[in-house]
């Protein structure tokens, strides 16, 4: 059994089809990215598949739940359990330092443990910014934060919506190098880019465009290293 | 760490780290516990003020004489009927005509103390007098005579003219005495158009011994009380006519309960307006952070925990805002005291927990419907990057 399926699946806006008859399997351990142009519904499936939307249509088999028929409440106990979220604009809480933003991933999944809050900065080199609060932190610094809290507590998947959409290359560098490192120990990533040079990193990509995916491009000599051209 | 420290630890954060915006929420909140308990306070202390006030105006019982003539004495043994822990004061007067420049004017002789103690409200500029050729003028004699305080004035009375054997009136000399003058006295009633002396002056100045016209007294009992201690001298002080001057203590009642059903109507209206400022505020925080209810949702936290997380913040900004409130107030309160009823009140600790625990409850009511309307904000918009 797939990790993720998806099965014809709609999301539809008035009569604009944000999603249009989408299917697709992603296996457990997976690395795939998603691309496509602006506007093509990355960011509605990602909202899908991350429980916190649901389709006008189809099904969503997430660890063999469908996930489509799933009442609020519940959706915000399997995105708690199974998903880490890391986001474009590195969504931190600000008044929150780096190490309580991480324990706030803990505290609504379970018990926060500033220890292994710590271990998690470390991990993504920030074992020295921990006290800091985001507006002290670079933007780089912050998406490792959201790293840290994305897999704070071992979610089967991890799902990014353009993480390195505004970071420069050294810093895409560390996060794409954290990506390879979940990617090893077993976790599933599912990584929306418009960036093709963190995109080919992947496993497979797969390209939507208006709502359909419209290709699938596998990675031949997947290494899990970005190779800057 | 257990969740509960967490939880603290992050509704502290958002207030001690996001100061200068909860700033207004808690100056709010302050505001509003800082007059609900200064009026609390004032609504308690109005009775015990408004008993002093009424004093204030005028002795409550007047003895007068039972043949026209009333001796020390006898003001004395009608004063023992009274429990004299709630005798507030007593001052005999003795009026008689005198001449200042050969013009005629009422002088009074009386007890400055007890004077002090049944007209407080006398307003003299200067000082006091007491006895030893000290004298208050009131200010319309003051007026007339053009006299200030500090200056020195030679009072003359006329002995009554008495008849020799012959029949003729005999010529008998004016007495007279130097008195300082100590102050003006401003009352905007009667007593400004007399002078005022101790009884022993006047006793020297007048060479008589002379009877008391009228006693006031100032008595701090109820209704019922006082037409129990009327009864009592009355038929147990030979000599004594004691009545109540009804005009003051009648009314006492009734502007009390209206000037508590006052402060009871302020006290709403302020309360009313504090939680709509709550509100107001809580509405402005939870727009201002949709995006950090919109993230906190989408890592996990359910409707509940948003929910308890606001509440906390709104419940600890009522709890910090009620003890500010519960000082300020008492200033508040004291500040009122002094300046309307020129008293002071007293502090009541047991206000300290009332104003708290009523801000936090207040805090807490009004936010209800803000923060509910927390948990409608979607996660999804997080991911959209708006
Ligand atoms: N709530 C909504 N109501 C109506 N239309 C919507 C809504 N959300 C998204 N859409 C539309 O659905 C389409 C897909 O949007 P989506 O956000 O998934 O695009 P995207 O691929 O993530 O684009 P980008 O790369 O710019 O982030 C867009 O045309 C958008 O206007
Ligand atoms: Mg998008």
């Amino acid at each position: 059994m797939s990790l993720l399926e998806l099965k014809n699946v709609y999301k539809i806006y008035g009569d604009l089809h944000a999603l249009d008859d989408v299917s697709l399997k992603v296996e457990k351990g997976e690395w795939v990215s998603i691309m496509g142009p602006s506007g093509s519904g990355k960011s509605t499936m990602m909202n899908i598949i991350g429980c916190m939307d649901k389709p006008s249509k189809g099904e969503v088999l997430l660890d063999g739940v469908d996930i489509s028929k799933e009442s609020k409440k519940n959706l915000t106990n399997i995105r708690r359990d199974k998903i880490g979220l890391i986001f474009q604009q590195f969504h931190l809480v600000n008044y929150l330092t780096a190490v309580e933003n991480v324990m706030l991933a803990q505290y609504y999944h379970s018990i926060p443990d500033e220890k292994e809050a710590l271990e998690a900065l470390e991990r993504v080199g920030l074992g020295d910014r921990a006290k800091h609060l985001p507006s002290q932190l670079s933007g780089g610094e912050q998406q490792r934060v959201c790293v840290a809290r994305a897999l704070i507590n071992y979610p089967e998947v991890i799902l990014a919506d353009e993480p390195t959409g505004n970071l420069d290359e050294a810093n895409e560098e560390i996060v794409v190098e954290l990506f390879h490192k979940l990617h090893n120990e077993g976790t599933t990533l599912i990584v929306v880019t418009h960036d093709p040079e963190v995109a080919e990193v992947a496993q497979r990509t797969l390209v939507l465009r208006s709502g359909k995916l419209s290709k699938e491009i596998v990675n031949e000599n997947f290494t899990g290293k970005i190779h800057f051209d | 760490m257990k969740k509960r420290k967490m939880f603290i630890r992050m509704i502290t954060a958002s207030l001690m780290r996001r100061r200068s915006r909860m700033i207004v929420a808690l100056l709010s909140i302050a505001i509003g516990a800082t007059i609900l308990s200064g009026l609390v306070s004032i609504y308690y202390d109005v009775p015990r003020q408004m008993g002093a006030q009424f004093r204030n105006y005028g002795a409550n019982m007047i003895f007068t004489g039972e043949d026209g003539s009333l001796g020390l004495d006898e003001v004395i043994a009608g004063e023992k009927k009274i429990d004299p822990a709630e005798l507030v004061g007593a001052a005999p007067y003795r009026y008689e005509n005198v001449r200042i420049n050969d013009i005629p004017v009422v002088a009074a002789g009386t007890d400055p103390q007890g004077v002090q103690k049944t007209s407080p409200y006398w307003r003299v500029e200067g000082s006091w007098f007491s006895g030893g050729g000290e004298l208050l003028v009131g200010a319309s004699v003051a007026e007339s005579f053009r006299i200030k305080s500090g200056d020195v004035i030679d009072v003359s009375f006329t002995p009554a003219a008495q008849e020799d054997e012959s029949g003729e009136e005999e010529f008998v000399m004016d007495n007279f005495k130097t008195f300082t003058v100590m102050g003006i006295l401003q009352t905007g009633g009667s007593e400004e158009n007399y002078i005022y002396m101790s009884l022993d002056d006047l006793r020297e100045l007048t060479g008589t011994e002379g009877s008391i016209d009228v006693a006031e007294l100032s008595v701090s009992a109820g209704q019922e009380e006082l037409s129990a201690y009327i009864d009592a001298i009355n038929s147990g002080v030979k000599g004594v006519h004691a009545s109540l001057v009804k005009r003051v203590t009648a009314s006492e009642a009734t502007v009390l309960t209206k000037l508590q059903a006052l402060v009871l109507l302020v006290t709403i209206v302020v309360l009313a307006l504090t939680m709509i400022c709550v509100a107001t505020t809580m509405t402005a925080v939870v727009a201002e952070r949709r995006k950090e209810i919109g993230l906190r949702k989408a890592i996990g936290a359910s409707d509940k925990s948003i929910i308890q997380e606001f509440m906390g913040e709104s419940m600890l900004l009522g709890l910090l805002g009620g003890a500010l409130g519960s000082v300020l107030g008492y200033v508040f309160a004291q500040q009122v005291s002094i300046n309307v009823f020129s008293s002071s009140i007293s502090f009541r600790p047991v206000l300290v927990p009332v104003t708290v625990i009523a801000s936090i409850a207040v805090t807490g009511i009004s936010s209800l419907m803000p923060i509910r309307s927390a948990t409608d904000v979607d996660p999804a918009m997080v991911l959209k990057g708006e």
